[in-house]
């Protein structure tokens, strides 16, 4: 049996050199992405503390809070996070521990739908009677006054003016 | 002069049935806004007032009994001090000793308990506190806000005294300063 060469074994180092090092390149994302995993940052805290209301300091948002409550409940959505909840999980879990009012926005179930619903309705029906104003003035205007001319009297003002012939009659008689 | 008949037309108004739906809406509206302004006005939970029965669920460590849930119902009988705390409260801390060494005084007679309801706080750092000042009587997280919207607290610390009917006696809103200060309160309602 031969004996390989010298260039034998040199390719036969290369060779190893070279899936050593594809094995190395291949490891390395994942050894990245482990580091990356935890600490999400100050935004990512901060969206979903956007969305709360920690009933100690009423009106203001947790993400901008300062007192030591809010702190604390930052830390604890941090560390939520961390531990790969979801928003919709982390939200649910405040509302089970605190109550609903610490949602900036009400949950949309029985009267809190009030809250939605009232102002669109308010705002429509003063629409519509706007509407119906303007309307009703723009018809008496434009029956006031038709082209330039004097406008023929309506049944309703011949009824007052024939009515207010005779009160001045009346008065005059008086007089 | 020729007789006219005036026929007005029919005005087109909003119907009677939805006039009245409006004003049973807005009174309706209106009966709540009053309910609801009444509920925010009133004060804290009052001496005399019969407190109606809730369920605490408490810290494991700090359970009553071997129980892991307190209710205010099984417990008649008992001279009952309810203390509303947080982690993140200052005066509560102030309040920490005096609390630990009155637990200490009255927890061994048995018709005596005292409990502490966490309001608004986070489990790590509640337990914390308890660690740092040593308190070992039991403790609950208020979850949902129940019970402190039950006794319409203002803020924390504040301490309830009920008597052994379950009946609210006293209420000290803010810290106690010392011991004595919560056996001058408790004493009374044993004789």
């Amino acid at each position: 049996m031969r004996r390989p060469s010298f260039a034998g074994y040199l390719r036969l180092a290369a060779s190893v050199f070279l899936l050593v090092l594809i094995a190395l390149m291949l490891m390395l994302p994942l050894a990245s992405a482990r580091a990356q995993e935890p600490t999400p940052t100050d935004d990512e805290v901060n969206r979903i503390a956007h969305q709360l209301y920690c009933p100690v300091c009423e009106n203001t948002p947790l993400d901008v809070c300062p007192t030591e409550a809010c702190r604390q409940w930052r830390d604890l959505i941090r560390q939520q996070l961390t531990e790969g909840w979801s928003e919709s999980r982390i939200q649910q879990y405040f509302v089970q521990q605190y109550g609903a009012r610490v949602l900036a926005e009400p949950p949309r179930t029985g009267l809190n739908w009030l809250v939605y619903l009232l102002p669109p309705l308010i705002i429509l029906s003063g629409v519509i009677m706007l509407f119906r104003s303007l309307r009703s003035w723009t018809a008496q205007g434009s029956g006031g006054a038709s082209g330039g001319q004097k406008a023929a009297p309506s049944k309703a003002n011949a009824g007052a003016d024939d009515y207010v012939a005779r009160l001045e009659d009346e008065l005059k008689k008086r007089s | 002069m020729s007789e006219t008949t005036s026929t007005t037309p029919a005005r087109r108004g909003v119907p009677l049935w939805a006039q009245v739906l409006v004003w049973v809406f807005l009174i309706g509206l209106l009966v709540m806004l009053a309910i609801g302004l009444n509920r925010s006005q009133r004060g804290t939970a009052q001496a005399g007032d019969r407190l109606s029965d809730f369920e605490l669920t408490l810290f494991s460590g700090y359970e009553y009994n071997g129980q892991a849930q307190v209710s205010l119902g099984e417990l008649r009988g008992k001279v009952l001090l309810l203390n509303f705390w947080a982690s993140w409260c200052k005066p509560c801390e102030q309040e920490a000793a005096a609390l630990r060494s009155a637990w200490a005084y009255y927890g061994d007679r048995g018709d005596v308990l005292f409990i502490g309801i966490d309001y608004v706080d986070t489990e790590p750092e509640a337990r914390e506190y308890l660690r740092k000042f040593d308190i070992t009587y039991p403790n609950g997280p208020d979850v949902g806000t129940r019970i402190s919207q039950m006794f319409r607290i203002k803020g924390v610390p504040e301490t309830y005294f009920v008597d052994r009917d379950g009946v609210l006696r006293y209420v000290h809103v803010g810290p106690f300063n010392s011991e004595d200060q919560i056996r001058a309160i408790i004493d009374p309602l044993l004789q």
